[in-house]
């Protein structure tokens, strides 16, 4: 219930706070929203010396429409998220997939960065924005950098930043319009982590699929781009034999941990179920 | 590890404290400001019992800490009455519709609730749900605690309400 | 003089707020501004913090506690272990079932989070980093956490402390690890009807290990005053004057001298009847110190080692004939009790009042036989709105009879109603010795029947099965039903006793010369409203508006002798001493009312808040009245003052009952189910307040719903616990609790005074049973006969792919 002691540092520019990272190396974390990190101090798994909020990094926030992309600063909360008509209108996935995390008090301060950066394989949005095939900014020592979300996450907790890199930045491509989407998430409860869930984004043309990328979540040590699940899809009115195939394609490349969500045969199956449901889903907004 | 100085308003008075980096809101609340409204009642950020409402945010303030807070204004339910001590609607509507039982969920349900009216003033009941998701209650069910918050919206939007027949 | 009618006897009747009326709740003006008392509110001067250092081992020798990085940390003043314990005599302690249980680890571990060192400190940040400084050496043992194992030629004696006993609280010991066999009704006629019986079921029914988790979580602020040599107690006690016996005994402290204390308690659910080492440990270092300690566990301590509530596995049986009428029942239990038998039982009781277990039903004959085991896993056993074992037998009656009922190919209404106990047969005298008091379940399940369209809802179910078998829909409809009968009101002290003490309850009233009182009871509210209610039975008693009456409860003080709140027993025992004492008041009242009218006292009779002359009613006095003149004329030979104070103690139980319907659609492809509908008829004799009543009902429902559909404290083979933060530990939000609808009955308890039953267990076990039954019942057309809980998503559709499901 109570966290270590650390020292408390507050940076108000991405300099600063890489400057930060840097003197303090492996003893310091970054402080985004908090609502990972916190709950890992009080019970005592994270223990850092040096904690570096980033609450008043100017550079962090905000959310603009940049030539085809939306550019998100890194500190927007899930609440921002969800509230932002940018978003609502090039990427309305985004918003569908927040209001499925945690609850309103965890959205007004978790982050979208807080939630991509750590590889935290329960986290929601890694795999959303694999399938979006968003970019991440990276600040650090050496400059800065840009890391496609499709090559970011290594691992449990292993990402391709390098110690002392902060993201600050994500870059999502506007999908076509139309496009149809649907972030289906299997739970046991709401705001629990996902059992099983699937990001879907397609277009469709003449009644068929004519592109398809597909994300999975929690049912592997990193978020999944589901690619043959995709190439099943593609080119099929969705008919059941396709959707079979493409949930089949899912779970093959599943290999969920057995926690209390259900064993790790259980949650495979469930990628392959929400898959197929978020298919479907996705094709029927494409449609209408 | 050095202490803090750290300042903010809470209920209206601005307040200030010399704390540790690692002291939570929910202790600077309750232990150096002795506001003992907002409770605790897990350790994993789960119950919701904490609830504030931090710059118009509600605030589950066992996941923040009080450095984290500087400059803010904070408001817990023993600021909802008003200073001539008429009840906000809310306390009202909880006691009206039996929102409460133990009392113990009931602080951080009221200012949870109180932020989502203001988020949406005419809920549904799904709304309402939804908006309380992060609060849990293990004496009512969530029953009268929807009517309850039904109540305070009619109440806040100045009219009456009428119950939904069963 | 105004030309305003009087008020007639109803307008009266209405402003008395008296029984039956939906009185707003007091309690509530200060919950809603955030001004209850709660334990971890009160600051006393010079107060420390303590914390356990917890093992991380769910079996083991303690080779070695090295304290001292502990001690020198600043701002610590003390690390307690067992050997400072042993010092004054509470290393360990009795439990209320007749075990003795470790305060602190004294030589082993036995369960994952045991105590093992008591820090204190100046405040709770440092002594939680003092709690981490504690290092222990352990050397691991084997670990016992299947029942079904524990008795095992070869399992490992857990017990080392009373390894040779053979003879333990309850009888003989068969196994290091058997903890007692109880067993009561008649082995040889059971036995014999089984063995001619039409039809027979036999299924295993487990009723897995759950927590009633309580929002507010156990905590405690001791103080003892060297001067005085007084301890002052504040805690959440659901029972504090047997908290204050208990201390009396165990710490040899005059009882005069201890002062216990239970403020505003967060909720209880039988989580805080019992004794904890938190208590102990705290009341030893203000001991030591010379300052007031408090303890203030956090979730994970509190789910992980306070007092669980069911594992109890049930092997159940019916015999029947094949036209469905039942000829026996024989239930054996195995009884999971942890590491300690720490069950808040009444003291005769080792399996509570688990031979309710014939449940609504008339059978002939019955036999039940349970046996306790230790495990390595956290003490106790009854908690959680069971009533003492009830919630685990009802669970096992209403699931064999919908098993024997799909045997016979008979709709589980039907069947139930064959079986009923009828009216005509109240009192009825059960095979397994409960009188049962009152009961009329037909009605009960008629109005449930009809109210839900019952008939109609199977109907719908075969034409949904049949879409389902043309793979229309990957859809299941489930029906369930339960009607439970249980017993509460522990109890008559014939038969009742927690540790020697008859489980009677108190009220004493005093009534001011200005016609307003105060009322002092020995239960004690955790939620349940009793400010509200209590003087709602006082003002119908006696006349006097309950907004005039204060009701107070847990200053053991000033509050008369009770046995605390739990097993629904405050309105059936302690509601009657209210009933008792009110008319006590109102005897006394009568007599100074015929002197100050100067007739005689059968001369007048009440009415609502007075007393008139009969034929003469312009001729009466008010209890306003009376009462002051209690305090200045009273008769001569009588006291002044108006004043009584009675303890009750129970001719007998109560029988509370309910029909539960609940309509349930399960999605097969991944096991996720939606509550359609849940109905909850309940009776529980006279009803006080019905919004109450209707909270409780709500608040029990949602707990069972968390209950059937995912709750479970779960261990693994290496004994570490499972599910012990409410990451894992499955309590709904809003958004997955159903909607209730509520209904009722009145079928009065004819020895209770006011005829009231008490209601607050109903709802969880009632609802169990029919949130069971209705997963069950979708996938009987399919052949299965019993699938276990919990019932989450994954097991269901784990259940779904071993039907054959997922082809």
């Amino acid at each position: 219930m109570i966290p270590g002691s650390f020292e408390y540092h507050r940076p108000s520019t991405v300099s600063e706070a890489v400057a930060l990272l840097g003197e303090f190396d492996s003893e310091a974390r970054l402080l985004a929203g908090g609502h990972s990190l916190i709950p890992m101090m009080k019970l005592r798994l994270a223990q850092p010396s040096h904690l570096i909020d980033l609450a008043g990094v100017g550079e962090l926030k905000g959310v603009r429409v940049e030539g085809g992309e939306i550019v998100i600063g890194a500190m927007t909360t899930q609440h921002d998220v969800i509230a932002s008509e940018a978003l609502a209108t090039h990427a309305p996935i985004l918003r569908e997939a927040a209001e499925q995390i945690a609850d309103p008090q965890v959205r007004y301060l978790g982050t979208i960065g807080g939630n991509a950066a750590n590889g935290d394989p329960g986290n929601d949005m890694p795999a959303l924005l694999m399938t979006l095939d968003a970019v991440f900014e990276l600040r650090g020592p050496a400059g800065a950098r840009q890391v496609k979300a499709r090559e970011y996450y290594l691992g449990v907790y292993e990402t391709a930043a390098e110690p002392g890199e902060i993201l600050t930045g994500i870059r999502v491509p506007i999908p076509p319009k139309p496009h149809g989407f649907a972030y289906e998430k299997l739970k046991r409860k709401i705001g629990d982590y996902a059992t099983a869930a699937a990001a879907v984004i397609l277009t469709v043309s003449g009644g068929r699929v004519s592109t398809c990328a597909i994300g999975l979540t929690n049912v592997a040590d990193r978020p999944l781009l589901a690619v043959g699940a995709a190439e099943a899809a593609v080119g099929s009115a969705l008919d059941r034999a396709t959707l079979a195939r493409a949930a089949r394609a899912a779970e093959a490349i599943a290999s969920p941990a057995a926690d209390g969500r259900g064993s790790a045969e259980y949650r495979a199956k469930m990628a392959g179920v929400m898959t197929a449901r978020a298919l479907a889903r996705a094709f029927a907004r494409a449609a209408s | 590890m050095p202490k803090i100085n750290v300042a903010m308003t809470v209920n209206g008075k601005a307040v200030s404290a010399e704390v540790e980096p690692r002291l939570l809101l929910i202790h600077f609340l309750r232990e150096n400001l002795s506001l003992t409204g907002p409770h605790i009642g897990c350790d994993t950020t789960h119950c919701g019992a904490c609830t504030v409402d931090v710059d118009g945010r509600s605030v589950k303030s066992c996941t923040m800490f009080a450095v984290q807070a500087q400059g803010a204004e904070v408001l817990t339910i023993e600021g909802m009455a008003s200073a001539d001590g008429k009840l906000h609607p809310l306390q009202e509507g909880f006691r009206e519709m039996h929102g409460l039982q133990c009392g113990y969920c009931t602080p951080g349900m009221i200012m949870r609730a109180h932020r989502l009216l203001k988020e949406n003033p005419n809920p549904t009941e799904a709304e309402i749900r939804l908006g309380v998701s992060g609060n849990l209650c293990r004496c009512t069910g969530y029953q009268n605690i929807v009517k309850a918050i039904q109540y305070a919206a009619a109440k806040l939007n100045g009219q009456e309400f009428k119950e939904a027949a069963e | 003089m105004n030309d305003a009618p009087a008020p007639t006897s109803l307008e009266r009747a209405e402003k008395l707020q008296g029984m039956g009326c939906k009185r707003k709740r007091v309690e509530d003006v200060r919950f809603t501004q955030g001004k209850g008392n709660y334990v971890d509110d009160i600051k006393l001067p010079g107060m420390l913090h303590g914390d356990f250092h917890r093992s991380s081992h769910g079996h083991a020798r303690i080779v070695k506690i090295d304290t001292s990085k502990a001690k020198a940390l600043p701002g610590v003043l003390a690390v307690l272990t067992a050997e400072d314990l042993k010092g004054v005599n509470l290393a360990w302690m009795p439990t209320l079932a007749g075990d003795v249980q470790m305060v602190l680890a004294d030589g082993k571990v036995l369960f994952q989070n045991q105590e093992i060192a008591f820090v204190v400190a100046t405040d709770r940040y440092i002594a939680a980093d003092a709690a981490d400084l504690v290092e222990v050496e352990y050397e691991a043992l084997p670990v016992v956490v299947d029942p079904f194992k524990a008795m095992a030629p070869d399992a490992p004696t857990l017990r080392e402390d009373i390894k040779d006993k053979t003879e333990g609280a309850h009888g003989t010991r068969k196994h290091p690890n058997h903890i007692f066999n109880w067993q009561v009704g008649d082995r040889e006629l059971t036995d014999a009807a089984f063995a001619k019986a039409e039809v027979t079921t036999k299924d295993l029914l487990t009723y897995q290990r759950v927590h009633p988790c309580p929002l507010e979580t156990c905590q405690c602020v001791v103080s003892f005053n060297k001067i005085l040599g007084e301890l002052t107690i504040y805690g959440t006690f659901q029972a504090p004057h047997v908290i204050r016996t208990v201390v009396a005994l165990i710490a040899g402290l005059p009882e005069q001298k201890i002062h216990v204390i239970s403020p505003d308690i967060g909720g209880g659910f039988g989580n805080k009847v019992g004794a904890y080492p938190g208590y102990i440990c705290s009341a030893v270092a203000s001991i030591v110190t010379g300052l007031p300690v408090k303890w203030v566990e956090d979730r994970i301590e509190n789910l992980s080692t306070t007092s669980f509530a069911r594992d109890y596995h049930m092997t159940t049986e019916i015999a029947a004939t094949r036209e469905g009428r039942v000829t026996g029942l024989r239930v054996h239990i195995l009884a999971d009790h942890g590491a300690f038998d720490a069950c808040a039982d009444p003291s005769k009781w080792p399996a509570g009042f688990s031979n309710i277990v014939t449940g609504s039903y008339d059978f002939p004959v019955a036999h039940l036989s349970v046996d306790g085991v230790y495990t390595n896993k956290a003490p106790g056993g009854v908690a959680y709105r069971c009533s003492f074992r009830v919630t685990e037998v009802a669970y096992a009656i209403e699931r064999a009879m919908d098993i024997m009922a799909q045997k016979l190919g008979l709709d589980p209404v039907d069947f139930r109603i064959r079986n009923f106990i009828r009216r005509e047969q109240f009192p009825y005298q059960s095979a397994l010795g409960w009188e049962y008091d009152s009961g009329d379940y037909l009605t009960a399940m008629q109005k449930a029947v009809e109210a839900t369209s019952y008939r109609a809802l199977r109907e719908e179910q075969k034409a949904r099965e049949e879409a389902f078998r043309r793979g229309e829909t990957r859809e299941l409809m489930g029906i369930g039903v339960s009607f439970f009968t249980e017993i509460v009101g522990a109890g008559p002290s014939k038969n009742c006793d927690i540790l020697g003490i008859a489980m009677f309850d108190s009220c004493e009233i005093r009534i001011h010369p200005t016609g307003k009182g105060i009322a002092r009871m020995g239960t004690k509210s955790q939620g349940q409203g009793h400010e509200t209610t209590w003087a709602q039975i006082i003002a119908t008693e006696i006349g006097i508006p309950a907004d005039d009456i204060i009701v107070e409860e847990g200053n053991t003080d000033t509050a008369p002798y009770g046995l605390g709140t739990y097993g629904s027993r405050s309105t059936p025992v302690a509601g009657a001493a209210i009933a008792m004492a009110s008319r006590k008041i109102k005897a006394k009242a009568q007599m100074i009312a015929a002197f100050m009218l100067e007739v005689h006292e059968d001369d007048l009779e009440w009415d609502v808040d007075r007393f008139r002359v009969k034929g003469n009613p312009e001729s009466f006095k008010t209890m306003s009245q009376i009462a002051w003149a209690a305090y200045n004329k009273v008769p001569p030979g009588m006291e002044p003052g108006l004043e009584a104070v009675s303890y009750y103690d129970p001719p007998n139980m109560t029988y509370p009952f309910g029909a539960y319907i609940c309509v349930m659609d399960i999605d097969v492809d991944t096991g996720v189910h939606k509550v359609r509908r849940f109905y909850a008829l309940d009776d529980c004799g006279t009803r006080i307040n019905p919004m109450v009543i209707e909270g409780q009902v709500h608040g029990g429902c949602t707990e069972g719903y968390a209950i059937a559909m995912g709750q479970e404290i779960a261990y693994d083979e290496s004994g570490n616990v499972k599910g012990a933060s409410l990451m894992d530990f499955f309590l709904p939000t809003a958004v997955e609790t159903p909607h209730w609808e509520t209904d009722y009955t009145v079928t009065p308890s004819p020895h209770h005074p006011i005829g009231a039953k008490g209601v607050g267990e109903s709802p969880n076990v009632g609802s169990v049973p029919c949130f069971a039954n209705a997963v069950n019942d979708a996938f009987k057309f399919l052949g299965s006969t019993h699938i276990p809980m919990p019932h989450d998503a994954y097991r269901t559709w784990l259940a779904a792919e071993k039907l054959g499901l997922h082809a």
